[in-house]
């Protein structure tokens, strides 16, 4: 009796440090992979920045520092991102890249005839919307490594994160003081002071 | 409101009632047909009194046979029929800035998921709307009204395909998609059958009675009676109680689809202002049928139940009232503002 009693024990035990390995190999590889749909935003904005930097810079000679911002922002978004940097490293590169391309934008507002033209208006929609993939990606990217950080921390399953080589994944977060301030608007009307 | 909870107790939700659904039908298309050969045995014995020679059960087996293959064949082509009733075409290279417009958000939304793409298709209709559809996210696709890449911006647009790829997320598509079969069954086998009895009606029923002078005994005919009255019911009510079941379940669905939505784009904002553009451009639909309504964002045939809440409206409408839905919307984004702390002061 006794002897069945323990039998029966040490099979669920098992069980369950199986169950709760695979489920935390299958959370990390998640995390991977969410990682990895983050990388091919980005790749995607990085090619089509000379695009964008070639069709403007004729009419937009002007702005030559705005349009060297962005190139060189995109070369050490792309530098971090090919040496292997970490997670924060690319997050804060990419981040200024981020801030040099709105820059962009908001200067090439001053120019009717890029707006109008088909060709640059196609390149903003593809641009915007690569810039929203990385935003949403990077929100997935976060969601599911923190659903796989709770995991490995919590009881009982944080006895077998050793087993699973689990380890805490970083989250991407806006580095950058400039993107998270909120924008203030003084309404009071009255002269600035000083 | 955790994201992940919410999601799995979603989704798990929606598995418990598939699988509700699917018992409720079975045991429907089981009295269907085998209450027909028990009205038809009842009826033999109160003949014979009693002694019943062997019968096939040939109603209980051909109704089987039908709604098997019915369903099977509309869980697998309903998508596709629904989108080819709307006189919807696929989008595989954007034509205009719109569409592109379009397939982009919609890729942002998938991403915004981490699903695959769903499939885009797009709708020459002037009233503006949208639906989600297919089996599982693999094989979903996203419809959306030339009325509505008309007037709606990005951002309201992003609202809308979030509110659809939350249908698609939560696999509330497949739930419609497989209560659409069913109830197109029903639908089908109780008209078949209703016609098989008036134009049969004088012998069937004869012969159920017994009739050509034989005495019948008492207890077991007024048996064959009831089953028979009963089963008959049954039968005229079926088509109009399964469309009521799956509207109820559909206005259900439309709340979560906000909700989620909203989650996808932490922009609950967008979606109110997108629904209040949708309701004030409403045109009347020349493409969306009867068998899509219930898919749409916003009910596209424009009937009153759905602009009340109250005992009838809740029976019949196949959507929420859309003030309660833009309500609920700014409350989150209302919500949203002051966890942001970005309140303007009084």
């Amino acid at each position: 009796m006794g002897t069945i009693l323990f039998l029966v024990i040490v099979v669920v035990l098992i069980l369950w440090v199986v169950g709760a390995y695979n489920g935390l190999i299958s959370l990390k590889n998640q995390t991977v992979n969410a990682w990895k749909q983050i990388d091919v935003q980005l790749k995607r904005r990085h090619d089509l920045i000379p695009n964008l930097v070639n069709t403007v810079k004729g009419s937009m000679n002007f702005e030559k520092d705005t349009l060297d911002a962005v190139v060189s922002a995109r070369s050490r978004a792309m530098q971090s991102g090919a040496g292997g940097g970490g997670v924060k490293e690319t997050a804060a590169a990419e981040t200024a890249l981020t801030g040099a391309l709105g820059k962009l934008f908001v200067v090439m507002e001053r120019y009717p005839d890029l707006k109008s033209s088909q060709n640059v208006r196609d390149l903003q929609e593809e641009l915007a919307s690569t810039e929203n993939k990385i935003a949403f990606a990077r929100q997935f990217y976060n969601d599911v490594a923190t659903g796989y950080n709770t995991k490995q921390q919590q009881f009982p399953t944080n006895l077998v994160a050793g087993l699973a080589k689990a380890e805490i994944a970083e989250l991407w977060e806006i580095e950058d003081k400039a993107e998270r301030a909120v924008p203030t608007v003084d309404l009071s009307l009255q002269k600035p002071q000083g | 409101m955790t994201a992940g909870l919410n999601l799995f107790e979603q989704q798990a939700r929606n598995r418990r009632l598939t699988v509700a659904w699917m018992a409720l039908f079975i045991l429907f298309f089981a009295w269907l047909g085998f209450g027909g050969d028990f009205a038809m045995y009842l009826a033999a014995a109160a003949r014979t009194e009693g002694q019943v020679p062997y019968r096939f059960p040939w109603i209980g087996v051909v109704v089987t046979v039908i709604a098997v293959i019915t369903t099977w064949v509309s869980w697998r082509k309903g998508p596709q029929q629904v989108l080819w009733s709307t006189g919807a075409r696929e989008i595989t290279t954007p034509q205009s800035f719109e569409e592109k417009q379009f397939v982009d958000v919609v890729e942002e939304m998938a991403v915004a998921t981490g699903l695959p793409r769903p499939k885009v298709y797009l709708i020459d209709d002037p009233d503006p709307n949208a639906f989600a559809t297919g089996r599982d996210p693999p094989t979903a696709c996203i419809a959306a009204t030339t009325g509505l890449l008309a007037i709606l911006n990005r951002e309201e647009l992003q609202a809308v395909v979030a509110h659809e790829m939350g249908h698609v997320r939560n696999f509330d598509v497949r739930l419609m998609t497989l209560i659409a079969a069913l109830v197109g069954v029903i639908v089908v086998l109780s008209n078949g059958m209703g016609r098989m009895l008036r134009g049969g009606g004088g012998r069937g029923l004869g012969g159920l009675l017994g009739g050509r002078g034989r005495k019948a005994s008492g207890p077991l005919l007024i048996a064959a009676l009831v089953v028979f009255v009963l089963w008959v019911i049954t039968l005229i009510l079926a088509p109009f109680i399964s469309r009521v079941m799956a509207m109820a379940v559909s206005r259900d669905r439309e709340y979560l689809a906000d909700a989620t939505g909203a989650e996808l784009t932490r922009n609950p904002g967008a979606l109110a202002s997108a629904l209040e553009k949708i309701e004030t451009h409403e045109a009347p639909t020349t493409h969306i049928k009867e068998g899509a309504a219930h898919l749409c964002i916003a009910d596209p045939l424009g009937r009153d139940v759905n602009s009340r809440e109250g005992k009838i409206a809740d029976l019949l409408a196949t959507h929420p009232p859309m003030a309660m839905r833009i309500t609920r919307l700014k409350g989150m984004a209302f919500q949203q503002l002051k966890a942001a702390g970005q309140l303007p002061t009084a």
